[in-house]
């Protein structure tokens, strides 16, 4: 470690500096201002992005991209993973303003409490070590319960963070158990040493336990089944914007160290854990979109249609491609989008707590708001991977590589899986413009609408012309994929 | 491959004991202050595995993230009885059962 490292961390740093910062002004005097609040963190995420940006660029080869004793990674899939955190805490952001407009809560803290996960979340994309991988996720996940009972004198959002808690923290601890088994056995915390002592190791009980208990604990954090039962019950309790961030933000950051520590730190042992993990992404495809039909909370049913797509993503990982990495990230960017913008939707129909949550609340949704009737068959046909839209790409990509790797019969079960939720999906249009609507009210807050404009500005420009993206991707792909292509299976 | 001497071999029995009894814990009690001290055992657990392990091959990073853990896992009891003080003043009771407002 050299102290010009440092100046690599100057996103992390200015992030938590902010975060510091939004608990003490309202100490100061300022909380009558809550609008304040929501400006001061816009651009606190603003400087952040841009110090992101200014720092990777001054990042050229390899050698150079781990710093602090190859503990934290500044290269090409931690600034993609880390814009699109940035992008999507943003979102949440302009989506809550309206929320907290009548509410008894404070903002401050609110926005604060993002921050800190937003930092977490930074880490966890760098994170190439254990150590900081674990801190990181801590650090967003500790911050994740607490919004998820932000709402402390609702016992939904309370219940909601009491089952996070206890499930999230035995989640953790078998994480770090199965992290341990590894250290006994490799000799080491730091990914690349992992990977390099594996390359000399032939299959042993120990390390095979070890390898499970961390897939474990992280298909927990991404919400797979049969490590799913918590998702709907806290997606559903949460205050909607803190849904919102669970779902996409949360799930893309643990999908981040699922990709970083599999391709980098155990793909020696490919042939071993890709049969475990491919039945975890068949159950939760099955499972989440066949639930998700029974449901008529338009939060349980975006719960478990989510459960599926930690199905679809795990199709990435499991065939350990650079094209299953390709899949992995252009579909994360393709379902945050498509997801916030559904939330923001509902949101838009919420006019306190916790109404206008059912599928009813949609009917005639065309007739009182086209935008937004519009924009929600975009999101929703998105979500289903149909061609006008960004979500076919993501989808292409992901069952491509499953194929090319040899998990054809699971692109035959994400295939009919995409058909079934294409049935969910549908009863939410057929009730936008097929049935008579209630007069209910529709929020016509100027940022909702900015976000699901943006929302659907992406889902539809990377649906006609996805190249941007997929140049992007191909580089950020190549960082983590490209030993992993090289030596495939090695030490077998 | 490495070969584990008997008395790293007996700090694993003991981790891996301790661990079976905190997710035991978990799952069977109904109090949320025991489930709580189940999780701490589970964390703890780990760290004897890890510092078993340390000494074992005698590299440092293993103690580190035992420090780590247990920074860590100061700040999650912090959360987790704010947590359960929240549930408490809603409901006047601790138990995991009464919360049930959310069907799942």
């Amino acid at each position: 470690m050299t102290s010009g490292d440092i100046v690599f961390l100057v996103p992390e740093i200015i992030l938590t500096i902010g975060a510091c910062a939004l608990l003490v002004f309202p100490v100061l005097g300022k909380r009558a201002a809550a609008q304040s609040a929501k400006w001061m963190m816009i651009g606190l995420l603003a400087i952040t992005a841009i110090a992101v940006i200014v720092s990777s660029h001054t990042v050229t080869d390899f050698a150079q991209s781990r710093l602090f004793a190859t503990m934290f990674a500044v290269d090409s899939f931690s600034v993609f993973f880390k814009l699109i955190f940035i992008a999507a805490v943003a979102m949440v952001t302009l989506m809550s303003e309206d929320y907290f407009r009548d509410s008894r809560y404070s903002p401050w803290e609110y926005y604060s409490l993002l921050a800190f996960a937003l930092c977490g979340m930074l880490f966890m994309a760098s994170g190439i070590h254990l150590i900081s991988i674990y801190v990181g996720l801590e650090l967003m996940s500790l911050s994740s319960y607490i919004l998820a009972g932000y709402y402390k004198s609702e016992q939904k959002s309370t219940e909601a963070a009491m089952k996070y808690f206890v499930l999230g923290t035995v989640s953790s601890a078998i994480l770090l158990y199965g992290m341990s088994l590894i250290y006994g056995v490799c000799g080491s915390l730091n990914l690349i040493a992992i990977d390099r002592a594996m390359s000399t190791l032939i299959t042993n009980d120990a390390l095979m336990l070890g390898i499970l208990l961390l897939a474990a604990g992280l298909c927990f954090k991404i919400a797979a089944a049969p490590f799913h039962v918590w998702t709907p019950d806290v997606y559903e309790g949460a205050p909607t914007p803190i849904t919102a961030f669970l779902s996409t933000a949360s799930k893309a950051a643990a999908i981040a160290i699922f990709a970083r520590i599999f391709y980098v730190g155990l793909q020696h042992f490919q042939l071993d854990w890709s049969f475990v993990l491919a039945t975890v992404a068949a159950l939760s495809m099955i499972v989440g979109n066949l639930a998700a039909i029974t449901q008529d909370n338009i939060k349980r049913m975006l719960a478990y249609s989510s459960i599926g797509h930690a199905g679809y993503l795990l199709l990435g990982i499991i065939s350990m491609s650079e094209m299953g990495m390709r899949g992995v990230l252009v579909y994360t960017v393709v379902y945050l989008a498509a997801t916030l913008g559904i939330w923001a939707a509902v949101l838009m129909l919420q006019q306190h707590e916790y109404a206008g949550e059912q599928v009813e609340d949609f009917q005639g949704l065309h007739t009182r708001s086209p935008f937004w009737a519009f924009a929600m068959v975009m999101f929703l046909l998105s979500l289903g991977g149909i061609p006008p839209t960004a979500g076919f790409i993501g989808k292409y990509y992901l069952f491509a590589a499953a194929i090319q790797s040899g998990f054809g019969w699971l692109a035959i079960i994400a295939v009919l899986m995409s058909a079934v939720s294409m049935f969910y999906y549908l009863r939410i249009v057929v009730a936008m413009y097929l049935r008579e609507g209630k007069d209910a009210q529709v929020s016509t807050a100027g940022s909702l609408r900015f976000v699901g404009a943006a929302c659907l500005a992406i889902t539809l420009f990377f649906g006609i012309l996805p190249t941007p993206l997929i140049r992007q991707v191909e580089t950020s792909a190549r960082w983590v994929a490209a030993r992993a292509v090289a030596v495939p299976n090695a030490g077998r | 491959m490495i070969e584990v001497a008997p008395s790293t071999a007996a700090y694993l029995m003991l981790s891996a004991t301790l661990f079976s009894i905190g997710l035991v814990g978990v799952v069977i009690r109904r109090n949320m202050i025991t489930v709580l001290m189940s999780i701490e055992l589970m964390l703890n657990a780990v760290n004897i595995n890890l510092i078993a392990f340390s000494h074992r091959l005698s590299s440092l990073e293993g103690q580190i993230f035992v420090i780590f853990i247990i920074a860590i896992a100061a700040g999650e009891a912090a959360v987790g009885l704010a947590i359960i003080i929240q549930l408490y003043r809603l409901k006047s009771s601790v138990n995991v059962d009464e919360a049930k407002v959310l069907n799942g």
